[in-house]
């Protein structure tokens, strides 16, 4: 039997954090009444003519940067006749021939492995507005409504080589690349607002062979999960044929993620012939090798150099920084609390752990968080300084969550702070060990384990507040 | 005195010198049109009840001691693919046939600040498609000069209302040729500005890298001043050029001493019409008398540039005119279902010749013809442009006829679309090149049809032009010539 590979390629949409479209100046504002933001402009009315939005071209330039691309010094727009309700114009004023960006790469990482993923090319265009039906689906709808409020908010849209095999892999490079647009600051990466998403094409071939398959593009994909289970079933469905001795139809399939299955949309043979032509009603757009150099410069940290740097600077193993740096403002979050003076460790742990469960739990983001950066370095800082044990942090991340209050604070109020008073904590363990004699006498007997119950016993008289170093070592001097 | 007959400029006086109030130079221009615009068929829609509120306002300024412009207060027309807000904007076609405005063209802005009184706006080919304005969907429009022939076109109705003193002033839009033949078949003065020289935010597109929007008068003078007020960079409009305007009325002077121009012998060719070979010629010897100098040259890729204009600009088309779909404005033919519903508005609203352009521009677009049509035509346009920076560097100014003949009778070639294009083979190649360019009066056929001749200057260069044509115009009178409709 043929083993086959998955030759997988990505198109991500990314919306563009302007304050206005990219062609006029309506506010780009998600979620606001339909049709409100909206001139003769974005609306496509007889004799209007569209006017670049400056920061468009310097957002996609920077995203070009950051996905190591070259920067074209002459772009234009083009005209691609694409027929939509949601486009007014009928035709969708995109970048054709000569794209703002082109020739980059992003690695990423799967399985401890690294692997490079090639850019084809980057470019601007406008988005499409939103169809909102009456019904349920379009078919069972008795009218279907135009909300233009998305039509000309600025997107560039990434073009993958098809370098990607296993939907673990496309979903890494969808992941980096969002992580990449979040630290540049150019997109606000909202998936669930489809400030992101893409448009995936796979094909099989046998193992060991270089020629294409036949491929399948699924659009409009806006969850990381959506793109990975997507592909498993596309994978999985072309294996299937293959395996029979059929053949892939070239087509556009849409996923449905109730049902989790891949639909066909329309064949090649139902293609569009796009006919584009130049944008005339726009300049070309001039780039100087000093303004990219400019750009350049003025670059943030990306993933990539950070991740490095906490390996190297704190220690930390590639894989916690990677998850550290996955996105800007976990990054920075973790920064700060090792600027206080945090273990980079411990920041590690409490972040991926506690702090990540509670943000997930209520689904917010790590800026949103109850708990500061300056307080969890303050509680790792007592746990540095022996005045609360890892345990009591617990309770005190709990209630720094719930309260808001800072660490020291809460040890105050609730008389958390640890007992290393060996004298008090004798009294306690003599109190246990007169109190149990049974597992003191198993203990005698050989049965080492029993020490245990009688730590947890002296915690708990303490209230969780004696040090558990000091319990064992006092214990096993009056065992022994 | 008949105040139609008088060029704007005449008109401005007698306002300021209050010998006319703007109220009564209005009233008398909309009684000339209730009467006489059944034979000529110049506007579309009049907005006589608008132009008289601005008139009243106007004299409320004059009375108050106001310093008024020059077009302030002097009625006038425009061209009814330029978006007048609030007042319907038709192209002279069923699909926009109740289209009104909610925002004006940036040139319709810069007339109102100056308080120019709108009489109405003007028949043109659907579109702006077409050399005859027997394109437009409603009713043709008539030369002045003999009802039976074409006023030319797509500005038809503007360049014949001027002509007939229908209106002292008026706006055409030339895409290949659509102001100044019309100008030159009704006997006035057309002037298709350097492109990118006039904001086009507003004009509702045909070919957007081929428009421009630009006077028709009845004089040069008129011409020079109404270019001044519509002249300018817009940010509305990125293709438009950011650059200063010169006064142009400083161009208003007799004096072509030591001019260099350019004779393009593509432009006379064997079998084009007599009467406009001789008159055009006879004003180029006229020039030199005054003084200029007259140089042969050549522009070898003229006879390349209709053939690329009919594939640049019906490839603009169609993408510009793939908005009205009967979904969103504009008119709608109802059907079973969304694509047949589409297909019947397109069918039932657009006129022959705009489906024409529309098929021709999409099949010169589609992926397998691309190379060889559109992208072939874009190479000729440079070719085209290069001819013309070759010849500038000899020469200062070029001279040419406007049409291969004078004006035609209504119906002789409509249905001969080729012969029509070649209509065009003296404007479309500045277009292409995006060359300024004035059409004025220099001569009569001996059937009593006007004769224009075309002077081509430099980008940039209208202030050559101005000054060539100035000095022309003040050595004859044709321009002083009226029309017959009485």
């Amino acid at each position: 039997m043929t083993n086959y590979e998955a030759v997988i390629g990505l198109e991500i949409h990314s919306e563009l954090k302007t304050n206005t479209k990219i062609f006029c100046g309506c506010a780009t504002t998600f979620g606001a009444p339909q049709n409100t933001h909206v001139c003769p402009v974005c609306l496509g009315l007889p004799g209007v003519l569209p006017v670049i939005n400056k920061r468009v071209v310097e957002f996609a330039i920077k995203a070009g940067i950051a996905l190591n691309c070259k920067i074209n010094n002459y772009s234009k727009f083009d005209r691609k006749n694409y027929y939509y309700p949601d486009l007014p114009k009928n035709f969708q004023t995109s970048q054709y021939d000569l794209p703002i960006a082109e020739y980059g790469y992003i690695d990423i990482e799967t399985k401890g492995k690294t692997k490079r993923i090639r850019i084809t090319r980057i470019h601007m265009e406008e988005d499409a507005g939103k169809l909102v039906h009456s019904g349920n689906t379009i078919k069972d709808s008795a009218s279907s409504n135009v909300d233009y409020n998305r039509t000309g908010v600025p997107l560039i849209e990434i073009v993958s080589e098809p370098d990607m095999r296993t939907p673990e892999e496309a979903r890494a490079y969808m992941e980096k690349v969002k992580s990449v647009l979040e630290y540049i600051d150019v997109s606000n990466c909202k998936m669930e607002e489809g400030n992101l998403r893409a448009d995936v094409n796979v094909s099989l071939r046998p193992v060991g062979t270089e020629k294409l398959g036949t491929k399948a593009e699924m659009k409009n994909l806006n969850s990381f999960k959506m793109v990975e289970n997507a592909l498993d079933y596309e994978i999985e469905r072309q294996k299937e044929i293959l395996e029979d001795g059929g053949c892939i139809v070239q087509e556009t399939r849409t996923w449905d993620d109730g049902k989790g299955i891949t639909l066909s949309m329309r064949t090649k043979e139902q293609a569009q012939d796009y006919r584009y032509m130049p944008e005339p009603d726009l300049v070309p757009i001039i780039t100087t090798d000093e303004e990219i150099a400019a750009y350049k410069k003025n670059l943030p940290e990306l993933p990539d150099a950070r991740r490095t740097r906490l390996i190297n600077d704190f220690g930390l193993s590639a894989y916690d920084a990677s998850i550290i740096t996955t996105s800007r403002a976990m990054a920075e979050y973790f920064d700060e609390v090792t600027n206080k003076g945090a273990d980079a460790k411990l920041a590690a742990n409490w972040i991926m752990g506690d702090l990540a469960k509670e943000l997930n739990a209520e689904n917010k983001n790590i800026s949103e968080s109850p708990v500061s950066a300056k307080n969890l370095a303050d509680m790792i800082i007592l746990i540095q300084k022996g005045t609360i044990s890892s345990k009591i942090a617990k309770k005190v991340f709990g209630e720094m969550w719930q309260t808001k209050k800072t660490p020291e604070t809460i040890v105050k109020e609730k008389g958390l702070v640890q007992i290393t008073d060996t004298v008090a904590i004798e009294k306690i363990v003599d109190e246990v060990l007169s109190q149990n004699p049974k597992p003191v006498d198993d203990y005698k007997k050989g049965n080492k384990k029993s020490i245990g119950f009688l730590v947890g016993q002296v915690m708990k008289k303490s209230k969780g507040k004696a040090n558990p170093v000091v319990v064992n070592k006092l214990l096993k001097e009056k065992l022994d | 005195m008949d105040l139609y007959k008088q060029p704007a400029h005449v008109l401005h006086d007698m306002l300021e010198n209050k010998e006319i109030t703007a109220v009564e130079m209005t009233k008398n221009f909309i009684a000339r049109i209730n009467s006489f615009d059944n034979k000529i068929g110049a506007y579309i829609t009049k907005m006589s009840d608008t132009a008289l509120k601005t008139a009243e306002t106007v004299d409320a300024d004059i009375a108050n001691g106001k310093k008024i412009n020059f077009l302030t207060g002097l009625p006038g027309a425009v061209k009814d693919n330029i978006c007048t807000l609030g007042t319907k904007t038709t192209c002279a076609s069923e699909m926009l046939k109740n289209f009104v405005p909610p925002y004006n063209a940036s040139v319709m802005e810069k007339l109102n600040k100056e308080k120019a009184i709108i009489l109405g706006k003007t028949n043109m080919d659907e579109f702006a498609m077409g050399g005859s304005t027997e394109n437009s969907a409603f009713f043709t429009t008539h030369n002045p000069w003999n009802t039976e022939y074409v006023p030319g076109g797509s500005s038809g109705g503007s360049a014949a209302a001027v002509a007939s003193g229908l209106a002292a002033w008026a706006l055409g839009s030339d895409t290949g040729g659509s102001i100044r033949q019309p100008a030159s078949f009704c006997g006035i003065v057309g002037m298709k500005p350097t492109y990118g020289r006039v904001s086009r935010y507003g004009l509702i597109a045909y070919a957007s890298s081929l428009d421009q929007i630009g006077p028709l008068t009845r004089d040069v003078t008129d011409c020079a001043n109404i270019l001044n007020i519509i002249s300018g960079y817009d940010e509305k409009d990125s293709t438009s050029i950011k650059k200063d305007i010169p006064d142009y009325t400083k161009s208003l002077v007799q004096n072509v001493k030591g001019l260099k121009i350019g004779i393009p012998k593509e432009f006379f060719i064997e079998g084009m019409n007599k009467e406009v070979y001789t008159a055009v010629k006879k004003a180029v010897s006229d020039l030199e008398a005054m003084g200029a100098e007259v140089r042969n040259i050549s522009l070898p890729h003229t006879k390349y540039a209709i053939a690329a204009y009919y594939l640049i600009a019906p490839a603009e088309a169609t993408t510009n005119l793939s908005r009205y779909d009967g979904v969103s404005y504009g008119a709608r033919v109802p059907g079973e279902d969304i694509v047949a519903m589409m297909t019947n508005t397109r069918t039932a609203k657009f006129g022959d010749e705009v489906k024409r352009r529309i098929m021709i521009g999409n099949y010169a677009l589609s992926a397998g013809y691309y190379d060889a049509y559109y992208l072939k035509a874009l190479k000729i346009r440079t070719l085209v442009k290069e001819d013309y920076d070759k010849a500038f560097e000899k020469v200062d100014i070029i001279v040419a006829p406007n049409a291969p003949t004078p004006a035609y009778k209504i119906g002789s070639i409509i249905n001969d679309p080729l012969q029509m294009y070649l209509q065009d083979i003296c404007t479309v190649p500045l277009n292409l090149a995006g060359l300024p360019g004035i059409s004025l009066p220099c001569g009569f056929s001996r059937d009593g049809l006007p004769i224009g001749m075309q002077i081509i200057g430099k980008p940039l260069d209208e202030e050559t032009i101005i000054k060539t044509a100035y000095t022309y115009e003040q050595s004859n009178d044709f321009h002083k010539k009226f029309s017959g409709v009485e």
